[in-house]
């Protein structure tokens, strides 16, 4: 079954905090999804992968996702990685509090 | 209680200066991701959606208040100021920071804890009946059993790289508080013959993916041969346990594939062999274990007859306190199930509270249940009304204890990273709907469990009602069991049919609890016996309705 | 190449130059061994313990292989080997992790091999580096 392609983020977890990261066009990491590079191909994706492994003393698991364009920003598809984004819904902690802190 | 010998102490010491050691290694890059990871496992110390997850190992659920204490520095000092009590009778920090991990086990070393074991391929935090010395139908405290069991298990050379983890529970009681038969090994304490002391050995029980309950290998095996015994079994599991297949490396499976005649064959050949080279356990230590359980010094004080109750203390010691061994104690549970919260945590300053509590009014004893409770197990009954006080003023007196309110919920994908949906959100909701705690009280003891992914964590099998976070397509999707039983009588669920949505599952359970109320011949018919009476059929009807009769046509 | 590792640090392999190593098939089979040779002997991860034992006296080393580090068949299997009286060197060969080199080494491993990759990753140091603190077993089995 041919699946349509989605464009794809690298997203995994920071080593030392464990917070969520993605990478960059630019080869950093980012807390933001709205700031994370999009693979628009296959062949982008796979590219996009490989540079997310090349960190293997900042980060843990990275792995492609699934992200849609929302206002010309990435966005998430599955609602495991809109979770992800935000943080936990029975307290006020992770990302979304760090959000407004900022 | 046990408290930690000099060996213990320097045991576990060592233990968090490796796991130092191996941190720095980590983040220096001689220890890749792969070879750190279960090396972090075997330390309690997770990588969850949000952040790290340390498992702190609260073995049999038993604490003091100094631990209590302790655990509650913890959450304030690295963590959010919670912690979240588990089904395993272990508690978990959700935000800790990797490099900080070494100096909160060393927070715990200083109070004899640890996390080892919490996690991984090998042999899990011992479990035991959390009314262990003081439930009245006892027949001998599990505790030095699982003690024992603590020791001989942790750091075990052979036993560390098993094919999928090991979980092994005991219950010293013919009621089976322990869930026994959903271990890996179950011990229930019984006796033979002529009285002596022993266990019925159960092997091979697990909920996950295929739940099983488990079958008896041995029907008495005397104490002494315990721990023979049990490494005969995890001998021949080690060495014959699939490997190629993760959902099917746990010992169940052995059992299943093998059948339990053949294999209780190769345990008892293993155990023969061994228990002939293996020397006996040094009866020193056994002695100072069992000494260490001694029942402590009751508290001989008048019961007063007849107290006069306000209408919450009795519908709190009607519902939250059961018997205990001695006529004037009585065991009470505090419940970590109020109304909208998340089942299972507790604030730092409740731990203190419980602390304080456990002190002053429970010979310095707590429990954790793995129905994700805290239980003060000796309280004076002359002391039930200052002890429901306190707990009220820290909002921990919620009487729905083996209500419908009282809801087992893993942490599911609001935190775990295996999880496929929340589950959290949905006991909340559950609880709110049944918020008025008369109304749980006329629907009587309802077990609702609730896991959010097939690994059931939260024990979803053995629910009256389980429910089972599943992800279609992309959504969240809830599927129902019902008729489960986590007791000496266990029963896994029967499936309902097809699943609901994540808006649509709440009132789906309260459709089926609506179906109960009708259907019950009397008031004291409790859920599970109008299942067992009716079988499935009124319960369909008030889920799927019409839908159902039209998939019939 | 591979690495020899033991609690003194890394070692020399002396093998085959000290005997000849045979695999537990042709041993079984009864092949004929050179018995003027010292004789080490490569187990199958599924080798069983108990049938090696009429060659206990005979063979001087037993391989048991280490797969990968999340097998732990190896740690059984040397451990019987020992239960049932092999007097022997017990090398494991393989994916060994330094830090499962304390637990070998618990179950009566005395050596192990590892890849020259490995051995680049996890110098010696790192190996002697590894505490040997006691463990709970050898305390509770007081006569172990």
């Amino acid at each position: 079954m041919a699946r349509k392609f989605l464009p794809q983020v690298a997203t995994a977890n920071d080593l030392f905090e464990g917070d969520v990261i993605y990478l960059t066009a630019d080869n950093t990491w980012t807390r933001e999804h709205a700031e994370a590079a999009v693979a628009e191909t296959p062949e982008a994706a796979e590219a996009l992968l490989k540079a997310a492994e090349a960190f293997p003393l900042q980060v843990v698991g990275p792995y492609l996702a699934d992200a849609q364009i929302v206002d010309g920003r990435p966005a998430p598809v599955h609602f495991r990685e809109d979770f992800r984004t935000r943080g936990p819904s029975n307290y006020f902690h992770g990302k979304q509090a760090e959000k407004t802190e900022a | 209680m046990y408290s930690y010998t000099n060996f213990d102490a320097a045991f576990v010491r060592d233990r968090v200066k490796e796991f130092r050691s191996q941190v720095e290694r980590r983040l220096d890059g001689s220890l890749t991701e792969d070879e750190f990871k279960p090396l972090r496992l075997m330390n309690g110390l997770y990588l969850q959606l949000h952040a790290y997850m340390l498992r702190v190992a609260v073995p049999y659920g038993t604490l003091n208040s100094r631990q209590m204490r302790q655990l509650a520095h913890i959450a304030d000092t690295w963590d959010k100021g919670y912690g979240h009590f588990t089904t395993r009778q272990n508690i978990q920090f959700n935000w800790p920071k990797l490099k900080d991990v070494p100096d909160i086990l060393d927070a715990l070393a200083d109070v004899g804890m640890h996390a080892i074991q919490t996690s991984g391929n090998c042999i899990r935090n011992v479990t035991a009946d959390h009314f262990a010395g003081a439930a009245a139908d006892e027949i001998e405290d599990p505790r030095p059993t699982a003690e024992l069991i603590r020791q001989w298990s942790t750091d075990h050379p052979e036993f560390a790289y098993l094919p999928r983890k090991f979980k092994v529970g005991v219950t010293g009681s013919p009621n089976d508080r322990a869930v026994t038969k959903a271990h890996d090994i179950g011990l229930r304490m019984v006796r033979g013959e002529a009285g002596e002391p022993g266990y019925e050995v159960i092997v091979g029980g697990g909920l996950g993916r295929t739940p099983m309950i488990g079958k008896v290998v041995r029907d008495f095996l005397p104490k002494r041969d315990l721990l023979a015994y049990l490494e005969a079994i995890l001998q021949v599991y080690n060495l014959s346990g699939r490997r190629d297949n993760k959902y099917k490396a746990r010992i169940k499976i052995l059992v299943h594939e093998t059948g339990i005649d053949e294999l209780r064959a190769r345990i008892e050949e293993t155990f023969r062999r061994n228990r002939r080279l293996l020397p006996d356990v040094d009866p020193a230590i056994v002695a100072r274990i069992e000494a260490a359980f001694a029942a402590p010094a009751w508290a001989d004080r008048p019961v007063p007859d007849a107290p006069r109750l306000d209408a919450g203390l009795a519908s709190f010691i009607d519902t939250n306190v059961v018997a205990h061994k001695r006529p004037d104690h009585a065991i009470v549970s505090v419940s970590l199930k109020p109304t909208g919260g998340t089942p299972g945590d507790a604030t730092s300053a409740q731990m203190r509270v419980l602390a304080d509590l456990a002190e002053r009014y429970s010979h310095d004893e707590l429990r954790i249940s793995h129905e994700q409770n805290v239980i003060l197990p000796h309280v004076h009954r002359a002391d039930l009304p200052a002890v429901y006080a306190a707990l009220r003023e820290a909002g921990l007196a919620t009487a729905n204890i083996g209500l419908v309110g009282d809801i087992i919920a893993c942490p599911g994908m609001d935190y775990c990273a295996l999880a496929t949906a929340r589950s959290i959100p949905i006991a909340q909701q559950i609880s709110e709907m049944f918020a008025d705690l008369d109304a749980q009280r006329d629907i009587g003891p309802l077990k609702i469990k609730i896991s959010g992914c097939i690994n059931a964590c939260g024990h979803h099998h053995v629910g009256h009602i389980g429910i089972l976070g599943l992800d279609r397509a992309g959504v969240e999707n809830y599927q129902l069991t019902l008729g489960g039983d986590g007791t000496e009588t266990a029963t896994i669920g029967t499936r309902t049919g097809h699943g609901f949505a994540y808006d649509e599952i709440v009132p789906a359970v309260g459709r089926l609890i609506g179906a109960y109320l009708d259907a019950r011949e009397t008031p004291e018919e409790t859920f599970l016996e109008t299942y067992r009476r009716l079988g499935m059929d009124p319960f369909k009807a008030a889920l799927y309705g019409q839908e159902e009769q039209a998939d019939a046509a | 190449m591979t690495q020899i590792v033991t609690r003194q640090g890394f070692a020399r392999e002396t093998w085959p130059e000290a005997g000849v190593i045979v695999t537990f098939e042709s041993l079984w089979n009864g092949q004929d061994l050179p018995i003027e040779r010292p004789i080490g002997v490569r187990l199958a991860p599924d080798s069983n313990a108990a049938d090696l034992e009429p060659w206990f006296d005979t063979m001087a080393m037993v391989i048991v292989p280490f797969g990968k580090s999340a097998d732990g068949r190896g740690f059984s299997l040397a451990r019987q080997l020992r239960q049932l009286g092999y007097a022997g060197i017990i090398r494991a060969e393989g994916h060994v992790l330094v830090d499962q080199f304390r637990a070998a080494l618990r179950v009566g491993i005395d050596q192990v091999a590892i890849s020259d990759e490995q051995a680049a990753r996890n110098p010696e140091d790192q190996w002697l580096a590894v505490p040997h603190f006691d463990g709970y077993q050898s305390r509770l089995f007081a006569a172990e």
